[in-house]
């Protein structure tokens, strides 16, 4: 993925390495290999390669990791903003 | 005494020299099937299980399987493309087997099956509305609660003697791993993203390299995307189009009928070129095209194809007619490329928002300047 970059210094990504167990899941669940695992602390090795899938987030047991996950889909962001948050809907939308 | 012979039995080909019953007989009919059901064409045979029958599936697809992808991916139906739910197998998997947990999207249950070639395994179909894995798992529908449901409906337990259940690791989205092991007992191991790299994975003891973590991008991934991209435009292009044959038509003799036409062919080739600008020729070039924003990205082609279209009517247009198509093929082709984003694996909803409000605005505006400049040129002509 080298070659597909997005929008910097936009993420929501937040990591508390205090309440780091080190189970090492956020490593594993990444797509983006966001993070890395050093002195069984996870890391922030790549801010930037976030989407905001909230993955990390979802599987961390210890509620370390924070990020307002979501689509990145300009379709439904329109959706949301016309219709609202819950009614906006993928159905007309090409990618979900 | 007479000698008796036997009348001969009607044969294949007697029967299929008859016009009148058509061609010769189909095979009977297969044991599995039962009244009030449709046997699928997946489906080689049923296993007994402790928990049931359970279908065994061919990992070789079929005409009908190629034919049902060909047609989701031009986006026909693409919502309504799905399979039951509950346990399936493949090969001959004992209670030590693997249990791979996927969507009952049909495409996403294809590439799974295909892939296991050889391999003897369970697969548990979870319930994600016709929805592949990671969009499922987005819109919380591959969620914990339907894993532990379904492990529980299928009676996993009865079926193998461990408490491992494989997911694909996009479904992580909307799984929570510990929650599962907390609610069901069975502890979720992350797979590979992609099924082609299942029976490396299965064979190197659960565990994935690093490639096989990270998503892709490949110019065949973007390929396929693009039938479906164009599959929602003729609706509002009707509507485009009319408007642009009705205004090309104002101008000095209020409205006339072959300006509408002649001026409003430019205008309809201009919208196409800006369609094929934002959602064709981006997706392709996506890595190569400077910038980041998407918006950004399409307006580039946009400016570029705009340029063509101007040198192919040269001999018509004045600066204000051409300053119009330039603007209108950049200004579709960057909404269009924008519109891409919610394809791609890449984009941050934060990003995606915070490169719409700077470019809706001025993606409106080159509309609005276009549409003045257009109807501006005819009288100024």
């Amino acid at each position: 993925m080298e070659n597909f970059r997005y929008l910097p210094g936009v993420t929501t990504l937040k990591l508390n390495e205090k309440e780091c167990v080190g189970c090492g899941m956020c490593q594993i669940v990444c797509p983006h290999g966001v993070f890395f695992l050093k002195n069984k602390k996870a890391r922030i090795y790549d801010l930037d390669g976030c989407m905001e899938c909230g993955a990390c987030a979802k599987n961390c047991p210890t509620d370390a990791i924070g990020v307002s996950p979501g689509v990145g889909c300009a379709g439904y962001i329109i959706q949301t903003w016309i219709k609202g948050k819950n009614a906006a809907a993928c159905s007309s939308v090409e990618c979900c | 005494m007479g000698v008796h012979i036997a009348p001969k039995p009607p044969t294949g080909s007697s029967r299929q020299e008859e016009v009148c019953c058509g061609s010769p007989p189909e095979p009977e009919s297969s044991r599995f099937e039962k009244p009030g059901f449709a046997l699928l064409d997946f489906v080689e045979e049923f296993v007994q299980t402790p928990a049931g029958a359970v279908p065994r599936v061919k990992t070789a697809l079929q005409w009908s399987d190629r034919a049902g992808t060909v047609k989701v991916r031009l986006g026909i139906k693409r919502d309504q493309y799905k399979i039951a739910p509950g346990l399936y197998c493949v090969g001959t998997p004992n209670s030590k087997a693997p249990v791979l947990v996927t969507a009952n999207y049909k495409l996403t249950f294809d590439i799974l099956r295909r892939e296991l070639r050889s391999m003897s395994a369970w697969i548990l179909v979870i319930d994600t509305r016709g929805i592949n894995v990671w969009c499922a798992a987005g819109k919380e529908l591959f969620s914990t609660a339907e894993v532990v449901r379904r492990v529980k409906l299928a009676e996993v337990e009865k079926v193998v003697t461990h408490n491992q259940l494989i997911l694909p690791q996009l479904a992580a989205t909307g799984v929570a791993a510990h929650q599962v092991k907390k609610e069901s007992g069975f502890k979720v191991i992350y797979g590979p993203v992609r099924a082609k790299d299942l029976p490396k994975f299965l064979t190197n003891g659960l565990k994935s390299e690093q490639s096989m973590r990270h998503v892709t991008f490949s110019t065949m991934e973007r390929l396929i995307l693009i039938p479906v991209e164009l599959a929602h435009l003729p609706k509002p292009s009707l509507w485009i189009l009319l408007t642009a044959f009705a205004i090309s038509g104002i101008g000095t003799h209020v409205f006339s009928f072959s300006a509408a036409w002649v001026r409003g062919i430019m205008l309809a080739i201009t919208y196409a070129a800006g369609i094929l600008s934002g959602a064709v020729a981006t997706p392709l070039l996506l890595p190569w095209i400077p910038g980041r924003s998407f918006a950004v990205k399409g307006a580039i082609i946009g400016v570029l194809s705009a340029a063509g279209i101007v040198a192919l009517f040269r001999s018509d247009l004045q600066l204000l007619g051409a300053l119009a198509l330039m603007l209108c093929t950049t200004a579709i082709s960057s909404y269009l490329a924008m519109n891409f984003t919610g394809s791609t694996p890449y984009t941050s909803p934060s990003g995606v928002e915070k490169e719409m409000r700077k470019a809706i605005p001025l993606q409106a505006v080159a509309l609005l300047v276009a549409l003045i400049a257009w109807v501006g040129s005819a009288f100024a002509g």
